[in-house]
């Protein structure tokens, strides 16, 4: 390298101006070597000035390289046939990888035959043009070859027009033959006796990416979460025991007064369980049950009910929680059997699951946040008020609310906030005030409301991280260098 | 959520004004619903949708399924038409229909009604057959809960006999087919038919099959697959019967009720249907349709003070009347006030409940931990808490039946027979899908089983040499903590390594930190 560095020099003394791909011609020397000895003068400063002139230029492919280093694949099969003839498998195994093509351009040629299942040379010596256009095409002699055997070529992989830098080399203002060794980094030695005066150190290039420190990482979707939960901590919320993945169909449907025949309960939405199948009848109260009962089936507390016929049957099914408002239900049922009420404020995050058939959008697995409020006398403007102040610390400002449909809660609203990207309305939440249906049963007083909301975890995620597909997000298939480069999450400095 | 295609030009027809998209969805988001506009694209590929809008109609609204309802509550809720009092109009002779014991074994209930007198256009009876189609496909559930069968009155003769018989004396012409046909036979051609497939299961295993026919033994229909050729409605159609079958004479009503009421607009006096008298199998008769009126009375200050606002009687009466709804608790009726009123005009207050927050206990060790371990160089990875039972048998050389696993009954594809018993597999299936990425990976992943790295011993606990058949012999290990063993630490076996296409050895850990709380 320094030898090569030593040479350019001397041959910009004698020219001013020198090409680097004439330079590799004439020194029959790789480009790439000439390039890197440019590009070590170029630590130097002053000492040459170098142009890069981007061109376009015929280049051997990796299989183009084997050939024109060891002939081309139907020589090498050819020179491979011995005087007494060789099986095909046999011949096949002296060039590997190229054998397969490499005999049948030989028969192609009719530079070999098979007789008696045995191959035998045809002709005494071959000429291997292919491998001396590729040699020329090497030298940089690339217009030697006709336009034919240059398409030839091309057709077989050997060559391919190439994107290539060369350059144009001068000297510079403080141009010389002698280059002093620089060093590279200030060592203890150095600082001990004071060598680092009297020593040249060679540029750091500071548009270098560096080395990035080993490190670990946290995933982005469970950063979220702990914003997330952070916020709810900060308002003032408990967080709810969610560990359970299996629930009751009692608790994950019933409770919240969903009737049976609702079709979230269909197996093709829910995960049912097989093993165990039932959830002990006992762990629901008796009392509660006989209530939730009666007013599915004939109504109740204001209720006309549903009017079907409601079956324990299908209460006990276990399932995989379909949302984690079971576990809301599980609290607002025990927060009624405090002897005095106490007003509350409850969130949770965690994982639900869904029967659905995995693509980039859906999984049968996600997570889901939920937050929730009882207390005496809450209103509608209430349940607005406390989204409004959790979307403001997310960041989001301008909410609208939408009248919709839920089978636990009335009124419903859908939550929107607009999206500045997008430039529209996109729906962020889903919220209302929880039934009288629901909670009279579980034994709340009449003037305690509970409002509630909730959103998916996922959903935010994908939009601050620009996630296409969740599936390189969670699960087997999760892209860890996404999970590696992906960065602080500060939820409110980055719109949803 | 069920969604309908409306057609722009009938809609504004209904409405009395054209909307541009915007004005529309602004309309429409203030009452509830969701519109959609098609995508320029799709109107490339077929000009006739730039004609056609999609809303989004919320589960509970049966009267919003049909362009009738929507355009008639829509002009309602803006105060330009009054909801329309819908009346039975009793005839001479009625119509009845008798319900026979035996349907008692397959489909016990029955109601029906009469359109009198009815005009329809090509656009109506499009509608009206639609509006069938999404009342089979929501509240009926796929019509095991309700069918729904219509029929021209003026080629059958009552009464009608709603009976149940063994599927080989059960033959008609059903619709749209050239000859006739035994149950059985029927049940046999429809198994290849795309459309109807899907509703034989409902009866084809009991020992009868659902049947109606009239006095000269004209079959109706053979609810809920199939009705009869003879009887089929068309556009000149004057007088329609309507029979509704089902296993929920709730819900049978309902659909009944929502059908009668949208489309005697067209009958020559609008909003009046002739009911039918229907002899239940118990041998109670009954009227139908009912078209129930309920009085509830709500206070209107709980009212205001439930929706957060302050407005009179007079003023509340006035709202509601914007609004027509199914309503089976007062709290309905709040919702309708503030839906009337507006959500966005409601002023929002923070509640003042006064609470101090609190963290789940093993939540707040965990994120503690994930942080610790995220410094120790590891990478949090996050996998399904749901695997096949090769995950965590086969491949991990264990026995499914020692592995305590929960199943799934109903699994969509064999990656989700189970619940995970352990973390291991899903962090090694991570691994072989991120083979380009650089060595060592150190990853970990912190859900509901949980796997960590111990860095040196700790008073209480210690580990010790034990036998598993995941782990590489004499590379293995118990962590025992409080004289309790609380997971396993080693070197995976090589076989285990071969199951997951692993190609370098792989140490792990795995235990469970409820024990730290």
């Amino acid at each position: 390298m320094a030898d090569l560095q030593g040479r350019l020099l001397l041959a910009l003394k004698e020219k001013s101006i020198i090409n680097s791909e004439d330079l590799a011609r004439e020194w029959q020397e790789d480009h790439q070597k000439i390039v890197g000895a440019i590009k070590s003068l170029q630590t130097h400063y002053g000492i040459i000035n170098a142009e890069p002139i981007n061109t376009t230029r015929w280049q051997l492919t990796d299989e183009g390289d084997v050939v024109a280093k060891y002939g081309s694949h139907e020589a090498r099969v050819y020179n491979a046939v011995p005087q007494q003839g060789i099986t095909r498998d046999e011949l096949l195994k002296s060039v590997p990888q190229y054998g397969e093509i490499g005999f049948s351009k030989a028969m192609q040629e009719k530079w070999i035959e098979i007789n008696n299942q045995k191959v035998y040379r045809k002709i005494d010596r071959i000429d291997d043009k292919i491998q001396s256009m590729l040699k020329k095409v090497l030298t940089g002699n690339i217009n030697d070859l006709s336009d034919e055997q240059k398409t030839e070529c091309k057709k077989r992989k050997l060559i391919n027009e190439g994107k290539m830098t060369v350059y144009k080399v001068s000297k510079g203002e403080m141009f010389t033959l002698d280059i002093e060794r620089l060093e590279t980094e200030l060592t203890p030695e150095m600082i001990a006796n004071g060598s680092w005066r009297d020593k040249k150190f060679k540029p750091y290039d500071m548009d270098a990416l560096g080395i990035p420190p080993d490190a670990g990482h946290l995933h982005p979707l469970l950063k979220v979460r702990t914003e997330y939960r952070q916020i709810f901590l900060e308002m003032g919320f408990t967080e709810m025991p969610t560990n359970n993945f299996i629930e009751s169909s009692f608790w994950n449907f019933d409770a919240l007064f969903q009737p049976q025949q609702h079709p979230a309960r269909d197996a093709h939405d829910t995960f049912f369980i097989s093993e165990p199948r039932d959830a002990n009848i006992n762990m629901i109260p008796n009392d509660y049950l006989q209530c939730v009962k009666k007013v599915h089936s004939e109504g109740g507390y204001g209720s006309q009910g549903y009017k079907y016929d409601w079956k324990i049957e299908d209460s006990t099914k276990n399932i995989l929680r379909t949302h984690t408002t079971a576990v809301s239900a599980r609290m607002l049922y025990k927060l009624a059997q405090e002897r005095e009420f106490k007003p509350v404020k409850y969130f949770s995050i965690d994982r639900v699951f869904r029967n659905e058939t995995t693509d980039s959008t859906h999984l049968a697995e996600f997570h889901q946040i939920e937050g929730l409020v009882a207390d005496r006398g809450l209103t509608l403007g209430n349940l607005m008020g406390v989204i409004n102040e959790f979307f403001k610390k997310l960041g989001l400002t301008k909410l609208r609310f939408k009248p919709t449909y839920n089978p636990y809660t009335e009124p419903s609203m859908e939550i929107f906030s607009f999206h500045d990207g997008l430039k529209k309305w996109v729906e962020v939440g889903n919220s209302g005030v929880f039934r009288p249906e629901m909670l009279l049963p579980m034994g709340l007083p009449e003037d305690v409301s509970v409002i509630a909301w909730g959103l998916s975890l996922e959903r935010p995620t994908m939009i601050k991280y620009k996630i296409q597909d969740i599936r390189t997000l969670i699960g087997p298939r999760v892209d860890l260098q996404m999970v590696y480069n992906n960065p602080l999450c500060r939820v409110e400095k980055a719109a949803i | 959520m069920p969604t309908i295609e409306v057609k722009k030009d009938l809609l504004f027809k209904a409405l009395g004004r054209k909307y541009s998209f915007e004005e529309f969805d602004e309309l429409g988001f203030e009452f509830g619903l969701e519109a959609e506009e098609p995508e320029e694209e799709e109107i490339l590929q077929n000009p006739d949708l730039a004609n056609v809008w999609k809303i989004e109609i919320p589960a509970n609204r049966y009267d919003l399924l049909c362009i009738e309802g929507i355009s008639r509550a829509l002009l309602v809720f803006l105060e330009q038409k009054q909801c329309p009092r819908y009346t039975t109009v009793k005839p001479q002779k009625l119509q009845q229909m008798k319900i026979l014991p035996a349907t008692k074994q397959v489909r016990p209930h029955g109601v029906a009604a009469v359109l009198r007198n009815i005009k329809f256009t090509p656009d109506s009876y499009r509608s009206f057959i639609d509006l069938q189609d999404k009342l089979h496909h929501n509240l009926c559930r796929r019509r095991t809960l309700v069918a729904i069968g219509t029929h021209d009155l003026d080629t059958i003769q009552g009464p009608f006999i709603y009976d149940a018989k063994p599927p080989k004396d059960i033959k008609f012409k059903p619709l749209s087919q050239a000859k006739e046909f035994t149950a059985p036979e029927m049940m046999e051609m429809y198994s290849l038919d795309s459309h109807l497939k899907p509703y034989l299961p409902i009866i084809r295993d009991k020992p009868v099959y659902p049947v109606i026919y009239d006095r000269n033994n004209v079959v109706l229909s053979m609810p809920p697959i199939i009705n009869g050729d003879h009887s089929k409605i068309t556009l000149d159609t004057r007088n329609v019967f309507i029979e509704s079958t089902a296993t929920d004479l709730n819900k049978a009503k309902i659909v009944l009720d929502t059908l009668v009421t949208m489309f005697s607009e067209y009958c020559d006096q609008p909003f009046t249907v002739e009911p039918v008298e229907v002899t239940h199998s118990d041998g109670s008769v009954h009227l139908y349709p009912e078209l129930p009126y309920r009085y509830e009375e709500v206070d209107v200050e709980d009212v205001n003070k439930k929706v957060g606002i302050s407005i009179s009687a007079e003023n509340m009466s006035n709202l509601l009347t914007k609004m027509l709804e199914h309503v089976i608790h007062p709290c309905d009726v709040i919702e309708d006030v503030a839906i009337a009123y507006g959500y966005n005009k409601i002023v929002k207050k923070i509640p003042a409940t006064s609470t101090i927050a609190d963290q789940f206990p093993v939540n707040k060790l965990t994120d503690l931990l994930r942080q610790e371990v995220a410094c120790a160089g590891f990478t949090e990875v996050l996998t399904f808490a749901l695997c096949s039972r090769d995950d965590v048998a086969t491949k991990m050389r264990k026995n499914i039946k020692d592995s305590n696993a929960v199943h799934i009954a109903n699994p969509k594809t064999l990656e989700f027979q189970i619940g995970r018993t352990t973390l291991l597999p899903g962090v090694l299936k991570t691994i072989s899908n991120n083979k380009n990425m650089p060595l060592p990976l150190k990853l970990l992943p912190f859900l509901d089983v949980m796997l960590v790295i111990i860095v040196q011993s700790e008073q209480g606990y210690y580990i010790k040499s034990c036998k598993d058949a995941t782990y590489f012999e004499g590379r293995c290990a118990e962590i025992i903590f409080n004289n309790s063993v609380i997971g396993k630490i080693g070197v995976l076996h090589p076989e285990v390594l071969k199951e997951f296409e692993l190609t370098n050895p792989c140490s792990c850990m795995e235990f469970s930190i409820e024990p730290f709380l």
